[in-house]
């Protein structure tokens, strides 16, 4: 028996053997994998350091078994420059959460991505800050009850939700911007594959890239797992389009 | 190396570049931003990282982040710009890497204006940002001293993992003095391959953070900090005195361009017949408690005048060794009004009149008119 068994799948090299914090059916855990999965297949792990948020992904560096910083709540993406000006040669990233990078983040992802940082985001946007207890983010959809919109957003007092991608996409600085989902096997490899490419582009240094998440959160959208990955789908979605945005080949590569 | 004519703000970069620091990030704000033009085009020449940031706080981050990497990394700013960079002090201070600032303060609070001014020593020296701790804080009182504690700070803040702070006011950033840097300088050996986040190869990954959840993790590391400082005020004090003779009666301590303007009051003084003495602290933290406290306890010391362009703040500090002991004073000038020998002249001439007949009673006033 023993001569027959072939492994198949086991745990990524850099992730490490802990058990992670999230709730059941958050999609931290996939998303954390992928991020592994990655670094592995491109060989980068020993040349990484990532740059942790404030959030629930705050301890991901207890997960993943690379070089780690803590930044300052929305602040990753200038850790990250300040590291990848000196060590242009060490595979830079952030994992950050849409309330750390789309609010009080908004002026570092901006300005990191204009700039042309070849450094890697992981930008997880599961439409409400979670670590806290379900606060209204600025990606929250019009209607959504959060403990801090109870009535449902209410976008005429808090604005429309805000598009991240899209925003950083009318930027003329080259880089490669996608959005993914996580809410089924399918979206999963597509992500997979946006995060391998994300990374290629720093390996090779050649741009910024962002790869966007559309993730859930079961406990504070008062959903069951199943039922959080169709509200996903059916509702998430269809305000965050998945969609590859820029490729730095579409211009000038940035020198 | 031969004597140069040099702007302080600028000598105040070159500093940095002979003292082998290899990047800088920064966010204009005047009266500092010399530093940064020339930074703009020195750093290429010895292969630098030059980044101007998009605010103080990303500055302060990205020096966070480029400090990680276990090399030398500085930026400058103005006191409005300082207290933007508050936010990554703390967490830098807590992540316990080495990092150096400098504040070439104006007056305040707010906006403020643009002129030179000591009102930041509360900020620097009792702690800007959230948490317990210090930093070390150094004050410069001629430019060829804010060269020589530049190279200092960066020695400093790698042996004890700390930022370390060095604050002028606005008149040694503007200020032109002939400076001298050293010839074959040798860059100590820094202890970042104990620490420095270099990639997880061939060893367990290193997590540079401030996040200790568990209460007793927090306490430890509040303690170990505690204990560095304590390590700091045992080591690192540096104070220098002026005209310390039994003759004088009134012991002025000041810091600073402050310090020398009280030169000029002393020298002047002497010539009309009257000895006075000053004591000035390099360090502000740690202070050079226990130095004062032998001025101070001389039996010839009648009253202590602390002086500075601010409405009291070092008056503190002063007070703290002085326990008492002896009638102190104050006199100050702030908002970018610097105070003329003149008025220091007659502050201490009034002191003299008043202490040399009997102890007067412990008493602060004053304002300069």
């Amino acid at each position: 028996m023993a001569m027959n068994t072939e492994t198949i799948f086991s745990r990524p090299k850099s992730m490490t053997e802990k058990v992670t914090h999230y709730c059941p059916g958050c999609t931290h855990g996939i998303i954390h994998r992928l991020v592994a999965e990655a670094l592995d297949e491109l060989e980068l792990r020993e040349k990484a350091v990532g740059v942790a948020p404030v959030g629930c992904s705050v301890l991901i560096y207890n997960y993943i078994n690379c070089d780690f910083l803590e930044a300052p709540h929305g602040r990753a993406p200038a850790l990250a420059t300040g590291f990848k000006r000196l060590r242009p040669d060490m595979t830079v990233f952030t994992y950050q959460g849409d309330g750390d990078l789309a609010s009080i983040g908004t002026s570092e992802i901006i300005h990191t991505a204009n700039r042309g940082e070849k450094v890697t985001i992981i930008f997880v946007n599961n439409a409400i800050y979670g670590m806290t207890g379900g606060q209204m983010a600025p990606t929250t959809l019009p209607g959504q009850i959060t403990t801090t919109s109870p009535a449902g957003r209410d976008a005429s007092k808090t604005g429309q939700p805000l598009k991240i991608s899209e925003m950083l996409a009318t930027l003329a600085t080259p880089s490669f911007i996608q959005r993914t989902s996580v809410h089924d096997p399918q979206h999963i490899i597509q992500t997979k594959k946006a995060i391998k490419e994300a990374f290629t582009y720093q390996k090779e240094g050649r741009c910024f890239s962002l790869v966007e998440v559309l993730s859930t959160c079961p406990t504070n959208w008062g959903l069951t797992p199943s039922e959080s990955n169709k509200w996903l789908k059916e509702n998430l979605m269809n305000f965050f389009p998945l969609k590859v945005f820029k490729r730095p080949n579409d211009g000038e590569d940035s020198k | 190396m031969a004597k140069v004519l040099m702007k302080g703000n600028e000598a105040i970069a070159e500093a940095a570049i002979q003292a082998g620091c290899k990047a800088y990030f920064c966010y204009p704000i005047t009266p500092q931003s010399e530093v940064a033009e020339y930074l703009a085009k020195r750093m290429p020449e010895v292969d630098g990282v030059f980044v101007q940031g998009e605010s103080e706080v990303a500055v302060g981050n990205m020096i966070f982040g480029a400090a990680s990497t276990g090399k030398k990394v500085f930026t400058t700013s103005s006191s409005p710009g300082i207290s933007l960079m508050q936010e990554s002090i703390s967490y830098i201070a807590g992540a316990q890497l080495p990092a150096v600032f400098v504040n070439i303060m104006r007056g305040g609070p707010g906006l403020g204006g643009i002129l030179p001014a000591q009102s930041d020593y509360f900020q620097s020296v009792k702690g800007g940002g959230h948490g317990d701790y210090r930093l070390l804080v150094l004050a410069p009182s001629t430019i060829q001293e804010a060269v020589d504690l530049m190279m200092l700070a960066f020695r400093l803040a790698d042996k004890y993992r700390n930022p370390v702070m060095l604050i002028g006011d606005g008149m040694i950033g503007q200020m032109m003095e002939a400076v001298e840097f050293p010839d074959n300088y040798e860059e100590p050996e820094t202890s970042s391959g104990d620490w420095a986040t270099t990639g997880a190869s061939g060893r367990e990954p290193r997590i540079i953070k401030s996040l200790f959840l568990d209460p007793k993790e927090l306490e430890d590391n509040s303690w170990e900090l505690h204990d560095k400082y304590e390590m700091m005020k045992k080591d690192e004090c540096r104070n220098e005195a002026y005209n310390v003779s039994a003759k004088n009666k009134i012991l002025i301590t000041s810091y600073g361009t402050m310090a020398r303007i009280c030169q000029t009051a002393i020298d002047e003084l002497k010539d009309e017949g009257i000895s006075v003495g000053l004591f000035r602290p390099v360090t502000l933290f740690p202070f050079p408690e226990k130095a004062l406290q032998k001025e101070i306890n001389k039996k010839n010391i009648k009253a202590v005048l602390t002086v500075e362009m601010s409405t009291g703040q070092m008056y503190e500090d002063i007070e703290l060794a002085n326990k008492g002991s002896k009638p102190h004073e104050f006199f100050g000038r702030t908002g970018g009004i610097v105070p003329a020998p003149e008025e220091v002249k007659e502050k201490v001439k009034e002191m003299i009149k008043k202490y040399s007949v009997s102890s007067g009673k412990n008493k602060k006033n004053n304002r300069g008119k």
